[in-house]
């Protein structure tokens, strides 16, 4: 049966095929629906790990048990599950293990462009990179046969124009291989010094024979269109290679980006004139092709920065630019905004008010940083605002502790936030930490974690409680304060900067999306009493604006009825 | 076939996705190759959405870049200027009418520009511009503003009706089903 999938759907359907029985991960654009969709077939085990390092763990602990297993990350998520690869690499597996990244280039929904292939350098273990969602279900069963075959974990990286991009998809059934015994086996599984310096040799081996599998194998596919140009690709950027040339010039598309195969290059760079590179971020193939003595053009032509696109790669070969027309005026941006009745506006609101200093973190809750509320100075990683604040107060002996705060969503403070606590009670700065607890992971499109009290099926599940976990983590001040509640909430921030001792408020109420989550009436705007002072605008709400009267508006089909608007108006003209 | 290519413009919220997802639907139901490029994560959230359909004989590219667009359709007004560009010289917009301020309107720092359909006209784009939103309230919901805006594209396609009810059965769920064909046909009789 034929089926238009996303490129995530593909790799949740090879997971299935190739009969993978558990799979943990942690959310993350452009990853997240591997998982998901994962998660409906029942015959899988599928979890929402709290962060990525105890997915791959987890995934580890499956292995040895002789299963298939997988997990899903975006590429900074690898970041985070880096320590475990590193040493997984040594080990190897008992069952086949894939550890499918999506890369972001251009950045639609991440805080760098960084290229996964490094990492598959790195660890010494082998990548295959789909070039659309057929490959992805073939190269995701095809992943867990070298996993298996090289005892190594296998990447699965794709980046979000194949992650996110539908195309047809050839349904096959589940297979699931007959489960491993498990057997003790210190040498291989006890990674200590004298037993890692054994399989140190057994990497390193193991790379020359994928090697050679590279050169052999029918992914690293040549596609034969002439002497004159020759180009060396893979992923997305093969599909713009041929959307340019059609069949007009030879093409090398490599199914498997580390190891990089050597005779097979040289072979083709043989037959051609001229030998390209197309590849987006870094030039890491052309890097492999220079180090082998083989003559090609890359990045001088191509730029690490970004995704690419037929458009690109056809201006660099100099043909003629397609005919379109632009208007002269200037269209406003439209940038991502909080929802109306976003439970995180109300305290960005009173953080810019007092004019504290914030140091966010990963979440929706780093548009509190847009105009007209600017109410962020950084963001840098998962759980780092609270490392920061630390660091931060440290480094003003005592200045900054008054007016400066962290700010961390639910699922980011179980994700990392957690141990940058435990620092600042440890080593004891007045810290204060605001939990913007909106009981879902957000912004990659509400994902269960633990606080929610549900699991990824939806079913009930262990529900972790964070004024309880901030106490056991070394914290005797815990508030917890509705949003909607403005008066209350700027009482209970200004307590807590006033005092000398760590603490943590957390914001509670449930992010407006969510099903459960009934709407109230749109408010209403009293024109008679509205003055025109614009104090509600301060809000940076999408369902108030003015209107051509110099008043305030309300858009009824976005308002969601918080009533926060209500409570800072001083004329009273805002009513439910 | 050569490649066609599709744009669909929209803002955050609006129902691009579905829209795209019936799209793909009808056209893998006539055996083209389809691709569809989505857009997920932090652009939904009010901002502007951008989807792409290709389809033909063999579908390379997911994207669909300057002058190469057959069809854009725009589920908000000034989004057809923000993407007029995508479209071919000959190619169609399809727009909805109405007007979302993007919150750089809303602060006041900029003006909407109410006028930008009359600017493309002029520029020779050609325009189907209808009220989607008015008939989306009349099928029911303003919600259906995007299965308006598919009864009228549907229009330029020899892809009989009935098939593109069935596309829209095969992607809906069945309790808004009544809804959305009456969405599509006040779309496509408009």
């Amino acid at each position: 049966m034929k089926e238009l999938l996303i490129g995530n759907a593909g790799i949740a359907r090879g997971l299935y095929e190739a009969g993978v029985e558990v799979i943990s991960s942690y959310p993350g654009t452009p990853s997240t629906e591997i998982t998901e969709f994962a998660s409906k077939y029942d015959e899988i085990y599928c979890e929402w790990a709290p962060n990525e390092k105890v997915a791959l763990e987890t995934a580890f602990g499956a292995s040895l048990k002789g299963v298939r297993t997988a997990c899903a990350m975006k590429h900074v998520g690898l970041n985070v599950a880096a320590d475990p690869l590193f040493t997984l690499s040594y080990t190897g597996v008992t069952g086949g293990l894939v550890i499918c990244v999506a890369d972001d280039p251009a950045m639609h929904s991440s805080q760098n462009e960084q290229d996964s292939r490094h990492y598959a350098i790195g660890a010494k273990v082998p990548m295959l990179e789909p070039a659309d969602s057929s490959e992805c279900k073939e190269f995701a069963k095809l992943a867990f046969e070298i996993s298996e075959q090289f005892d190594t974990p296998c990447l699965l990286r794709v980046c979000t124009r194949i992650a996110h991009a539908q195309s047809i998809v050839n349904l096959e059934n589940r297979v699931v291989p007959e489960q491993k015994i498990y057997n003790k086996n210190p040498q291989k599984y006890i990674m200590s010094p004298a037993n890692a310096i054994k399989r140190h040799p057994f990497v390193e081996e193991r790379t020359k024979k994928l090697t050679e599998y590279a050169e052999t194998s029918p992914i690293n596919r040549l596609e034969i269109g002439g002497t004159q140009i020759g180009i060396i690709t893979s992923g997305a950027c093969y599909q713009y290679v041929r959307e340019v040339f059609g069949d007009a010039v030879s093409v090398l598309k490599l199914g498997m980006v580390n190891p990089l195969p050597v005779q097979k290059i040289k072979n083709f760079a043989e037959m051609v004139s001229k030998l390209y590179v197309i590849e987006e971020l870094d030039g890491i193939i052309e890097t492999h092709c220079k180090n082998i003595g083989v003559e090609v053009i890359g990045k001088e032509l191509f730029s690490p920065l970004g995704e690419y696109s037929q458009k690109n790669i056809a201006e660099a070969f100099h043909m003629p630019a397609k005919e379109f027309i632009t208007p002269d005026t200037e269209i406003p941006m439209r940038p991502p905004v909080m929802c109306s009745g976003c439970p995180h506006r109300s305290m960005f609101y009173l953080l810019a008010k007092h004019k504290i200093t914030v140091l966010g973190d990963i979440g929706c809750y780093t548009l509190g940083s847009a105009p007209p509320l600017c109410a962020l100075d950084s963001t840098l990683c998962m759980g780092a605002s609270v490392s920061s604040l630390h660091g931060f107060n440290k480094a003003s002996k005592g200045e900054s502790e008054h007016k400066t705060v962290a700010v961390i969503g639910d699922s980011t403070f179980m994700h990392s936030g957690m141990t940058g606590l435990a620092n600042i009670a440890y080593n004891n700065s007045n810290s204060t930490v605001i939990i913007l607890d909106n009981s879902i992971t957000g912004m990659t499109g509400h994902q269960q974690n633990p606080t929610t009290g549900y699991n990824i099926k939806g079913d009930p599940a262990t529900k972790i409680d964070l004024e309880a976990l901030c106490h056991a983590l070394g914290i005797q001040r815990v508030k917890i304060v509705d949003p909607y509640h403005l008066d209350e909430c700027e009482k209970v921030l200004k307590e807590e900067l006033a005092v000398d001792e760590p603490s943590v408020i957390i914001s509670r109420r449930p992010c407006v999306l969510l099903k459960h989550v009934k709407a109230e009436s749109p408010v209403v705007i009293d024109k008679n009493k509205c003055r025109s002072c614009k104090k509600c605008m301060k809000l940076g709400c999408p369902s108030i604006h003015i209107d051509n009267d110099g008043k305030a508006g309300i858009d009824n089909t976005l308002c969601v009825g918080c009533g926060v608007c209500k409570q800072l108006c001083p004329f009273d003209a805002i009513t439910s | 076939m050569n490649t066609k290519s599709i744009v669909i413009a929209g803002v955050g919220g609006q129902g691009s996705l579905l829209a795209s997802k019936l799209l793909g639907k009808v056209l893998l139901n006539e055996n083209y190759d389809v691709k569809v490029s989505e857009v997920h994560g932090m652009s939904q959230r009010g901002g502007s959405v951008i989807t792409y359909v290709r389809y033909g004989d063999r579908v390379y590219s997911p994207v669909v870049q300057s002058g190469e667009a057959d069809f854009l359709i725009s589920f908000e007004r000034i989004e057809s200027g923000r993407y007029a560009h995508l479209l071919k010289k000959d190619g169609i917009l399809i727009t909805n009418t109405q007007q979302i301020a993007p919150m750089p309107v809303i602060t006041g720092a900029v003006q909407y520009p109410e006028t930008i359909l009359d600017e493309l006209t002029a520029k020779g784009i050609q325009i189907e511009a209808i009220n989607a939103l008015a008939l989306a309230e009349q099928a029911g919901s303003a919600k259906a503003v995007n299965i308006v805006l598919m009864g009228q594209l549907a229009k330029h396609f020899h892809i009989a009706y009935d098939k593109w009810i069935s596309a829209l059965e095969q992607t809906i769920k069945p309790v808004f089903i009544e809804l959305n064909k009456k969405a599509f046909q006040l779309g496509y009789e408009s």
